[in-house]
C-alpha cells in the first residue's frame, strides 16, 4: 500500500520534471539564432529560387515558426492549437523534419525500437559482467583475481569504443563469421517479425553490446569491488561470520545485499550515458539508431527532429530513475520506513 | 578437579613483524562462571577473546600457546588446531558472541527475526517453522513484549537498548555453552546498561552457560563476574576471583585502575550554599521543537527536543546537565553556544563580566556573534574526529586567532605555545600531527584550542565519554584546575553522573527535553527525589561487589514518565512544574 502510493507519487514527480525538461529542451534548441526554414529561406533568395521559397514560407506558417516562441512551444507540446488544431506532442504528433521533408515519426520508428534494444542490451551486459566479477574481485582483493580482474576492466576503460568496435569486427568477422555493420541482415529491412530476423538481429547485437557496454561494464565493477570492500569490514560481518555461517553464503546474503544500493541507484544513469555515448558507435558500426539522426538534426538546426529525439532521451532517462528509486524502496528498508524508523 | 570449559594457554598474538599485542595470557573458565577480561583500549582483551571463535583481523597471526575447548558431553578441542569448517560448527552454536556496538552489529537489510533464525538454520536444522517457534521464545525470554512484531521488524527501528537484546538472544538461541560478551554495555546508556547486565545473568542462571565479560569497567565486573584476569599491553597482570581481586587488588596496575573508576560519593549530610548573583550564563524557558518533515505526501511531525528549561551558571562554577541519549542535552548546550536558534519565548542571556551589559544569545547580531563566538567556546566528545588530521598543532592552535584577528604571527604562535603548557603538554609538540597523539592527549589538544581566545564561558560535551577511565580521571582533573586557576565557567554535558559528581557545582537531571531534578550534587546524591534520578544512581556500578545494582529501583525510573509513580506522572510535554522542595533543590512533580 505504502509502495503503491510512492510508485504514485514517484510517477507524478516523473511527468512534471519531464514537463520542465520539455520547457529546457525547446529554449535551449532555440537559442542559436534562426531555424531551418529561415536559413532555407535565405539559400533560396541568394541563389534565386523563387518557388522553393514560397514553399518554405507555407511551411513556416504551417508550423507556426512564425509565432513567438513560447507560442511555439505550446503548440509543439500540445498545450494550445495550432495551425493544425489541437495536434502536439501530447496528442502523438511527434512534429515535420525540415530536413527529410517527412513527418518524424516515419524517420525515427523504427530506430527508436532498435535504440532501446541495443542499450537494453548493453546494460544487461553491463550488470552480468560487473556482477560477478566485482564481487570475485572484492572477494579476493589483493590476490592474483583481483589484479587480473582490474587490468581487464581498466583496459576496457581506456580502449575508445570506435577502435574497440573495428577490432571485433575484423576478428569477428574473419574468425566467427560474425556479419559487419547494420543490426540486421539487409534483406529483412522494413519486413515485419519473423524468426529469421530476430535471429538476424542477436547475432548483429554482439558486436555493439560487447563495445557499448565494456566500459561501463569496467566502472560499475570498480565501484561494486569498493563498495564490496566497504561492506566487509563491518562490524556485522563479524557478527554473521560468529553464528557460524560460511563465507559464500555470508557474502551473498550480507554485504552483497548492502553494496547493491549503488549498482540499482546507477540503473538511471547508465540509459542516458549509453544513448548519448553510443552515437559515435552507432555511426562507426552502421546502427540504425536514433543516434546519427540526432547528429544531423543538430547540425542543421531540424528542430522538431532535434526536440523529439532529446525529449526521447530524457524519457528513457526519467523512467531509469524510477526504475531505480523504486526498486531502492523495495530492497532497502531503511528508505521504505525511513520515517517511521526515526 | 572440575575440567575447565575453556582453557587457554601461553596465547600469543602478533601483526606483521611487529612485538606481539598478546603476550602468553593464560586463563581458565569453568563451566557456568563468569570471567571477566578487564583492561583498557589496546590492553589486548577484544584480540585474545576474538582469538578464542577465531574471527581475527586478517593481519593477525596467532604466533604460539593453545585453546582448549571442553563442552560438557564431549571430548576436548584445540580451537586453535582444528580446520575451518569444525570451527564453523562451533561458531554460534556451542560458543556465541555479542559485540559492543549494537547498532551496527546487526545487519540494517534483515529482519531480526531472520537473522536471529539463521543461527537455528545453521546449527539444527530446523524447518522455517520450528525456528520460528524457538526464536519467538527466546524473544520473549529476552524480555520483548511484543515477539511477534520483533520478528518482523528491521534493527534501524529499535532504540540501542532493544538492539543490544537482539543480538543477545541471538547469540542465545542455540544455547551456547560459552558466551563471549566483547563490551556489550559500553554504548548504551547507564539504565539500560544495567538492565542488559541483569538480562545477561538471569539467562546464564537459567541455561548455565559460561561467560567471557570483556570490559573497561570495575564497575560491570564487581555486579557481574566471578573470576578476573585484568590485562594491560598484552599482558596479565593480574588474575584471581572478583571479590578477592576487587576487595584487595595486589598488582599496582589495578590500584591505577581503581583508583579512577568514578563513583558516586556517598554523602553524610549536605553543605548548604547560599546561592550568588552573579550569572554569567542564564537560560529562561528555553524550549526547541523540530520539524521533522516525511518525504512524499506524509504530515510533519513535530518533535519537541527541550521543553522548558531554566539554568543559572553563576561565575567560575559549573553546572552539569545530565540525562541518556536523545534526553535533549546536546540540544541545550548547542543553544546556549547561540548554534542553534530556539522556539519564540526563550531567553539565553550571556554576561562576560560581572558589570557588563546581558546579551541575548537567542537574539544576537552578527557582530555581537563574533564577539561572543571568543568568549564562549566548546570541547567535543570526539577528540579523534574533533581534529583536523591534515593540519598541524600549531595550525590547529592559531586557527582560531586568525579568524579573530589577534595579535602577530610569533605573538599566536607564543600563545599556542602557553596553551600546550596549560593543558600539560610540551610546546615542541606543535610541529606533530594529530596522529601522532593518544586520545587523552588529544583531548588535551582540544581543550587547549578552546582556551587560545581566552573564553569566559566552556561547553563541554561529554569531553571524557570517548576515553578509559584512567584517562578520564586526568582530564577531570585538568578542567578543574584550569577552571579555578583561569576563573572559567562550565557548562558540562553528560551522561554519567558519577563524572559529575566531582566536577558539578550544580546537576540538572534531564529526560525526554524536562529537567526532572536539579539540585547540587552533595544534595542530589543524599536524597534524590525523583524516580528517575534513582534509577541513574542505581544503575551507575560500582567497583564493589557488595554493592550489586538495584534492578528494581532502575526499572521504576527508567521506564516512560507514564510510568512514573503518580506524583510524578506525565505525558508528552504536560508535565508538572519544577518545584523547589528544599532550598537550592528543585523535582518535576505534583506537590
Amino acid at each position: 500500500m505504502m509502495f503503491l502510493r510512492y510508485a504514485i507519487y514517484r510517477f507524478i514527480t516523473m511527468l512534471l520534471t519531464l514537463w520542465v525538461v520539455s520547457i529546457l529542451i525547446f529554449v535551449i534548441i532555440n537559442l542559436p539564432p534562426g531555424d531551418y526554414l529561415s536559413n532555407q529561406i535565405a539559400e533560396l533568395r541568394a541563389t534565386g529560387q523563387a518557388e522553393g521559397v514560397a514553399k518554405a514560407e507555407f511551411l513556416r506558417t504551417e508550423y507556426a515558426l512564425d509565432r513567438p516562441i513560447w507560442e511555439q512551444y505550446l503548440i509543439w507540446v500540445g498545450m494550445a492549437p495550432g495551425p493544425q488544431g489541437w495536434y502536439g506532442l501530447i496528442q502523438g504528433n511527434f512534429g515535420w523534419s525540415f530536413e527529410f521533408d517527412r513527418p518524424v515519426s516515419e524517420i525515427v520508428g523504427d530506430a527508436l525500437w532498435l535504440t532501446v534494444l541495443v542499450n537494453l542490451a548493453a546494460v544487461l551486459f553491463v550488470y552480468l559482467v560487473a556482477l560477478p566479477l566485482g564481487v570475485i574481485a572484492a572477494a579476493k582483493s589483493e590476490t592474483w583475481v583481483d589484479y587480473t580482474a582490474a587490468f581487464v576492466g581498466y583496459l576496457g576503460l581506456a580502449t575508445p569504443n570506435f577502435l574497440l568496435a573495428l577490432m571485433l569486427f575484423y576478428y569477428g568477422n574473419k574468425y566467427f563469421d560474425i556479419p559487419i555493420g547494420g543490426l540486421m541482415d539487409p534483406q529483412f529491412e522494413g519486413e515485419p517479425m519473423s524468426w529469421e530476423k530476430v535471429k538476424s538481429i542477436l547475432i548483429h547485437l554482439i558486436v555493439p553490446t560487447f563495445v557499448i557496454g565494456t566500459s561501463g561494464a569496467a566502472a560499475m565493477m570498480q565501484r561494486l569491488r569498493a563498495n564490496m570492500l566497504d561492506e566487509l569490514s563491518k562490524p556485522y560481518v563479524e557478527t554473521a561470520k560468529a553464528k557460524g555461517l560460511a563465507p559464500s553464503k555470508l557474502l551473498a546474503k550480507y554485504p552483497l545485499r548492502m553494496a547493491f544500493n549503488p549498482f540499482v541507484a546507477d540503473i538511471g544513469n547508465l540509459l542516458p550515458a549509453m544513448v548519448s555515448g553510443s552515437v559515435l558507435v552507432s555511426v562507426v558500426l552502421g546502427l540504425q539508431t536514433i543516434g546519427p539522426s540526432l547528429l544531423t538534426a543538430l547540425k542543421s538546426q531540424d528542430q522538431f527532429l532535434a526536440g523529439f529525439i532529446l525529449m526521447f532521451v530524457a524519457l528513457l532517462t526519467l523512467i531509469g530513475t524510477m526504475i531505480s528509486d523504486l526498486l531502492l524502496v523495495l530492497l532497502d528498508p531503511r528508505i521504505r520506513y525511513g520515517a517511521r524508523g526515526s | 578437579m572440575l575440567t575447565p570449559l575453556l582453557d587457554v594457554r601461553d596465547l600469543s598474538i602478533g601483526f606483521g613483524a611487529a612485538d606481539p599485542v598478546v603476550r602468553d595470557v593464560s586463563f581458565q573458565v569453568m563451566p557456568g562462571e563468569t570471567l571477566a577480561l578487564v583492561g583498557e583500549s589496546g590492553s589486548g582483551k577484544t584480540i585474545t577473546c576474538r582469538s578464542v571463535l577465531r574471527i581475527l583481523p586478517e593481519a593477525a597471526q596467532i604466533r604460539g600457546g593453545t585453546i582448549s575447548f571442553t563442552p560438557p558431553n564431549g571430548p576436548a578441542v584445540d580451537l586453535l588446531s582444528i580446520n575451518e569448517r569444525a570451527m564453523r560448527n562451533i561458531r554460534g552454536d556451542q560458543i556465541s558472541m555479542i559485540f559492543q556496538e549494537p547498532m551496527r552489529s546487526l545487519s540494517p537489510l534483515h529482519r531480526l527475526g531472520d537473522q536471529v533464525a539463521e543461527v537455528l538454520k545453521l546449527h539444527r536444522d530446523m524447518g522455517p517453522n520450528s525456528a520460528k517457534k524457538t526464536v519467538l521464545e527466546t524473544f520473549d525470554r529476552v524480555g520483548f513484549p511484543d515477539p511477534e512484531r520483533v520478528w518482523k521488524s528491521y534493527p534501524f527501528e529499535m532504540s540501542g537498548g532493544m538492539r543490544q537484546r537482539a543480538m543477545i538472544a541471538m547469540a542465545m538461541v542455540a544455547k551456547p555453552d560459552l558466551l563471549i560478551a566483547d563490551e556489550p554495555t559500553t554504548a548504551l546508556d547507564v539504565t539500560t546498561q544495567a538492565q542488559v547486565l541483569g538480562l545477561i545473568k538471569d539467562l546464564q542462571r537459567d541455561t548455565g552457560m559460561a561467560v567471557i565479560l570483556v570490559t573497561h569497567d570495575l564497575g560491570v565486573v564487581a555486579n557481574m563476574a566471578e573470576s578476573v584476569v585484568v590485562m594491560n599491553k598484552g599482558r596479565v597482570m593480574e588474575r584471581g576471583p572478583a571479590p578477592a581481586v576487587l576487595g584487595a587488588p595486589a598488582h599496582g596496575y589495578t590500584k591505577k585502575l581503581f583508583a579512577a573508576a568514578p563513583s558516586i560519593p556517598q554523602v553524610a549530610e549536605p553543605a548548604r550554599t547560599e546561592p550568588g548573583k552573579d550569572h554569567i550564563l542564564e537560560l529562561k524557558g528555553v524550549c526547541k521543537t523540530y520539524t521533522m518533515r516525511a518525504g512524499g505526501w506524509s504530515k510533519p511531525q513535530k518533535i519537541t527536543a527541550c521543553h522548558e528549561v531554566n539554568l543559572n551558571l553563576e561565575r567560575g562554577k559549573t553546572v552539569a546537565v545530565v540525562g541518556e541519549s536523545g534526553s535533549g542535552k546536546t540540544t541545550c548546550a548547542r543553544i546556549a553556544l547561540g548554534a542553534e536558534v530556539p522556539d519564540t519565548g526563550s531567553e539565553v542571556i550571556f554576561r562576560a563580566t560581572a558589570t557588563s551589559d546581558p546579551l541575548y544569545i537567542n537574539a544576537m547580531t552578527p557582530a555581537e556573534r563574533i564577539h561572543f563566538q571568543r568568549q564562549a567556546q566548546m570541547v567535543f566528545q570526539d577528540p579523534y574526529s574533533s581534529l583536523s588530521p591534515r593540519m598541524r598543532i600549531q595550525q590547529t592552535m592559531t586557527e582560531p586567532m586568525e579568524i579573530h584577528n589577534i595579535g602577530t604571527k610569533a605573538e599566536r604562535r607564543e600563545k599556542a605555545a602557553e596553551m600546550l603548557r596549560w593543558v600539560g603538554l610540551d610546546p615542541s609538540m606543535l610541529v606533530r600531527y594529530p596522529h601522532a597523539f593518544s586520545g587523552g592527549q588529544r583531548q588535551r589538544l582540544s581543550i587547549a584550542r578552546a582556551l587560545t581566545l581566552d573564553p569566559v564561558l566552556l561547553v563541554c560535551d561529554e569531553p571524557t565519554s570517548a576515553l578509559d577511565v584512567s584517562v578520564q580521571e586526568q582530564i577531570l582533573s585538568l578542567l578543574e584546575d584550569i577552571r579555578d586557576r583561569m576563573g572559567l565557567s562550565y557548562l558540562f554535558i553528560s551522561h554519567d553522573l558519577a563524572v559529575v559528581a566531582r566536577i558539578a557545582d550544580e546537576v540538572a537531571v534531564m529526560r525526554q527535553g524536562v529537567v526532572v531534578e536539579q539540585a547540587a550534587p552533595d544534595m542530589l546524591f543524599y536524597n534524590p527525589r525523583h524516580p528517575y534520578t534513582r534509577a541513574l544512581i542505581a544503575a551507575q556500578p560500582t567497583p564493589d561487589v557488595n554493592r550489586p545494582i538495584d534492578l528494581n529501583l532502575v526499572a521504576k525510573g527508567a521506564g516512560s514518565p507514564a510510568s512514573w509513580p503518580d506524583e510524578f506522572r506525565f505525558e508528552g510535554v504536560a508535565a508538572p512544574a519544577l518545584t523547589e522542595l528544599a532550598p537550592g533543590h528543585k523535582v518535576r512533580c505534583h506537590v
